[in-house]
């Protein structure tokens, strides 16, 4: 099936490239023929790759090795639930990945538009075509996942260790939608600016798709940061690393986006600055997965180097020259319909957001790239690290996050002082007494910048909080419903609205997490033997016994092996008792011995963390096996020929041996306040951004009533 | 050969969707049809921002003064829609 795997991927990028040409000749020629065809050519392309990834999952699920991918990436013992996910693992199934999200959201797409933006929408189908046809031009002529071995292994190299995670199990389809989903407004800003048809249209019909993309990629973001917390064995969850400043932004720009085409839908302005922001949004999409795929940076998310960096660069220079040409060449018809009417209005505070989320974006993107840009000036590859990030990212923060509890009080046009007063004393009450209890009962106020963001989170809180309870009200005034009714009725009727309202308060929520996790967590790194003691904040620690393992680790990784330990843990009348473990996966390195390969391959902690409201308490261990490399040495020369039995008798003695005789074992404790918060804002975040996205009932039904009155015209024009 | 056979019968499934509308070009829609759905959105965004107004005013947000003017522009670009839209009968 490898044969038709690969047919698939070369008739694909046949079609896109059709779905391009047919499209930009039916709209030059004015043959509507030729745009049908175009468009579904690109559905013909989603077939293929729907295709395409039901041969590869099944020759993955199948444990097929004739496929190099499946050898490189799975093995048999790789649990089914990680053999599905092993695909985007390597880089010639992550590009799989792409082409085919991308082709799927862009049959939706093209569907949905199907009977609207006449003149767009061919011009859109054609960059749509042209983006699949990159990708799949990369899978065809140098990262085909269909290539096939002459001398199959019996046996894979298995998938990397790190990525048996659940969360990585949706992680990168997470982040990739994001990205694809970026790809639909800037197809269609470029067939508005071309069509020079600037108004909101085009607006309107991809703006969902825009809010979908941010919410996938917001959540892949979530998703990565809580592998990072409970699989990289390092206790933290954001190391500004430059894959995962990679994905945060165009999240950023996304979000700058997804506020200022709502000033360009109501009020006809902003028409340059949101045409630069769709193209920077969806360049930044590319280049997120350049740096996730080119290895030119560092980073522990990078899996292995990269043979297409320069045809990626190549293809992101391209789209950049033709964005910058095509916004200067279309100033004149991006010109505002209006001014602002006020300072003291939504859009001009919408505007502010933008500012900062673009200025945030810009300095994480500075100091992502600052190991290349101090490579071209002075030879020399320095990097700026974590501190740097902080003390750049946090006041622009904070000023987000005020900026998203004031701008949802604000009416759009103008708002008067008296008004300004009216929406904000309740808030701003609830804020002063939020700081006051913080500075009476906790020590928030060793970290001023902590204490800054709990004060401006209890702000978005109470005003999203107010925006709710006054839009009820007003509803009970109207109708005379009870309160829970009013609630639902004016969240179900204003989707969009109460639904940003709830991204909001999710973020500030979020944030919260952020604030007080990385101000207040108390990190201990110690060497323990068992039976000993030792105290981080008002926790003990005893290290009761050592574990070992073989086969079935506690978190279903395929591990052979896993160390680990039991601790049990007191704080006052509290006792609970935790198990870290380190998982050791076989290299295929022959160099290591029939025995060594087991315990020398590579190795991930298996962190425990007992999750809480207030506070967590996370532990690793990173088990001592220096001791065993005697023995190791000795079985690997006695034993060099011995069958699987012998081999699995063999491990387990010497793990028996760990287990009787344990070293001293090095242990990282943490106790993080709030921390589950941040998922927990996260989640908000998402149910806020799903209640936005999803079509009002009236809104639906009165489609359909437009679809059955427009048939009904057409009929009667016809009688 | 297994190869081949995939790409030739793959490429003929491929030529006869992208072929169809060729055969059946009274499939494309109508330009009314177009223009009608169109307007249909922008009345449905235009509404929107009516109800979007009225729910400021009624909580408190915009004065009554400011209200009715917004009010006022806003229905008379909802009411030019609307005439496009009968235009199109």
């Amino acid at each position: 099936m490898a044969g038709v795997g690969s047919a698939c991927l070369a008739v694909g990028l046949l079609t896109a490239l059709y779905a391009a040409g047919a499209s930009l000749y039916g709209a030059r020629a004015g043959g509507p023929a030729w745009v049908t065809s175009g468009r579904r050519a690109i559905y013909a392309t989603a077939g293929l790759m729907i295709a395409a990834v039901a041969i590869l999952q099944s020759a993955f699920l199948r444990s097929d090795f004739h496929y190099a991918i499946v050898a490189e990436g799975s093995s048999t013992d790789t649990p089914t639930f990680y053999k599905a996910a092993a695909m985007w693992a390597t880089q010639d199934g992550s590009l799989l990945l792409w082409a085919f999200l991308l082709s799927l959201f862009s049959s939706a797409v093209l569907f949905l538009t199907r009977r609207s933006l006449r003149e767009i929408a061919p011009y859109a189908t054609a960059v749509l075509g042209v983006v699949a046809a990159f990708f799949l031009l990369l899978m065809v002529a140098w990262e085909n996942p269909f290539n096939t071995l002459a001398h199959p292994p019996a046996e894979g190299a298995g998938l990397n260790p790190l990525l048996r995670h659940p969360a990585m199990m949706i992680h990168p389809p997470m982040l990739y939608t994001g990205y694809v989903g970026f790809a639909i407004p800037f197809a269609f800003c470029v067939g508005a600016l071309i069509t020079r048809n600037t108004g909101a249209d085009w607006i309107r019909a991809t703006r969902r798709f825009a809010l979908i993309a941010w919410t996938f990629l917001g959540t892949g973001i979530m998703l990565g940061a809580l592998w990072s917390y409970t699989e990289l064995g390092w206790g933290g969850y954001w190391a500004w690393d430059p894959v995962e400043n990679a994905s945060l932004m165009p999240w950023l720009l996304g979000t700058a986006l997804l506020h200022s085409i709502m000033v360009q839908e109501k009020r006809g302005m902003l028409r340059i600055w949101n045409a630069s922001l769709v193209c920077a949004t969806f360049v930044f999409a590319l280049i997120g997965t350049f740096l996730v795929r080119s290895g030119i940076l560092d980073s522990i998310h990078a899996f292995g180097a990269s043979t297409i960096g320069t045809q990626f660069l190549v293809f992101i220079g391209i789209v950049v020259a033709f964005s910058v040409v095509l916004v200067l060449s279309r100033l004149p018809d991006l010109r505002s319909e209006a001014r602002l009417d006020s300072l003291l209005s939504r859009e001009s505070f919408f505007l502010l957001n933008n500012l900062v989320l673009v200025g945030l974006a810009l300095v994480i993107m500075w100091g992502t790239f600052f190991p290349l840009i101090s490579e071209a000036l002075t030879g020399q590859k320095a990097s700026v690290g974590p501190p740097w990030f902080d003390r750049l990212t946090v006041p622009l923060a904070l000023v987000l996050v005020l900026l998203s509890g004031i701008g949802p009080v604000l009416a759009w046009r103008r708002v008067t002082l008296s008004g300004l007063r009216r929406v904000l004393v309740a808030p701003l009450v609830f804020t002063l007494v939020a700081l006051v209890a913080l500075l009476a009962l906790t020590n928030a106020s060793d970290s001023p910048a902590s204490l800054a963001m709990f004060c401006f989170v209890a702000f978005v809180l109470s005003s999203v909080a107010q925006e709710f309870l006054r839009g009820a009200a007003a509803r009970r005034v109207a109708t005379g419903e009870p309160w829970p009714r009013a609630l639902l009725r004016l969240a179900g009727r204003n989707r969009r609205r109460y639904g940003g309202y709830l991204v909001h308060a999710g973020i500030a929520v979020l944030f919260l997490g952020v604030a007080a996790s990385s101000a207040f967590h108390d990190q201990r790194d110690v060497r323990l033997s068992p039976g000993q003691t030792f105290h981080t904040g008002d926790y003990a620690l005893t290290y009761r016994k050592p574990t070992a393992k073989l086969g079935g680790d506690r978190a279903g990784t395929g591990a052979p092996i896993s160390l680990g330990a039991v601790l049990d843990v007191r704080k006052g009348k509290q006792r609970f008792t935790l198990h870290p473990s380190r998982n050791y996966y076989p290299t295929q390195d022959p160099t290591q011995g029939v025995i060594g390969r087991y315990f020398n391959g590579e190795a991930n902690s298996e962190v425990d963390v007992r999750w809480g409201l207030k506070r967590d308490f996370w532990l690793a261990i990173r088990p001592d096996i220096g001791s065993l490399q005697k023995p190791i040495a000795e079985a690997n020369r006695r034993f060099p020929t011995a069958s699987s039995d012998v081999q699995a008798l063999v491990i387990a003695a010497l793990t028996e041996r760990y287990r009787k005789n344990p070293p001293p074992a090095a242990f990282r404790a943490i106790v993080s306040p709030l921390v589950l918060w941040i998922w927990i804002g996260g989640a908000i975040a998402v149910l806020g951004a799903l209640i936005a996205v999803w079509p009002a009932p009236e809104a639906r039904l009165r489609r359909v009533r437009s679809l059955y009155a427009a048939k009904l015209g057409r009929e009667l024009s016809r009688a | 050969m297994e190869y081949g056979l995939a790409l030739i019968l793959l490429a003929t499934v491929v030529v006869v969707v992208v072929a169809m509308p060729f055969r059946r070009p009274g499939q494309a829609e109508a330009h009314e049809d177009v223009v009608r759905a169109q307007l249909e959105a922008a009345k449905e965004a235009k509404y929107r921002e009516i109800r979007d107004a009225e729910l400021d005013h009624r909580m408190g947000k915009l004065s009554e003064r400011d209200w009715r003017e917004v009010d006022r522009e806003l229905r008379g670009e909802a009411i030019e829609i609307l005439r496009q839209l009968d235009r199109l009968e």
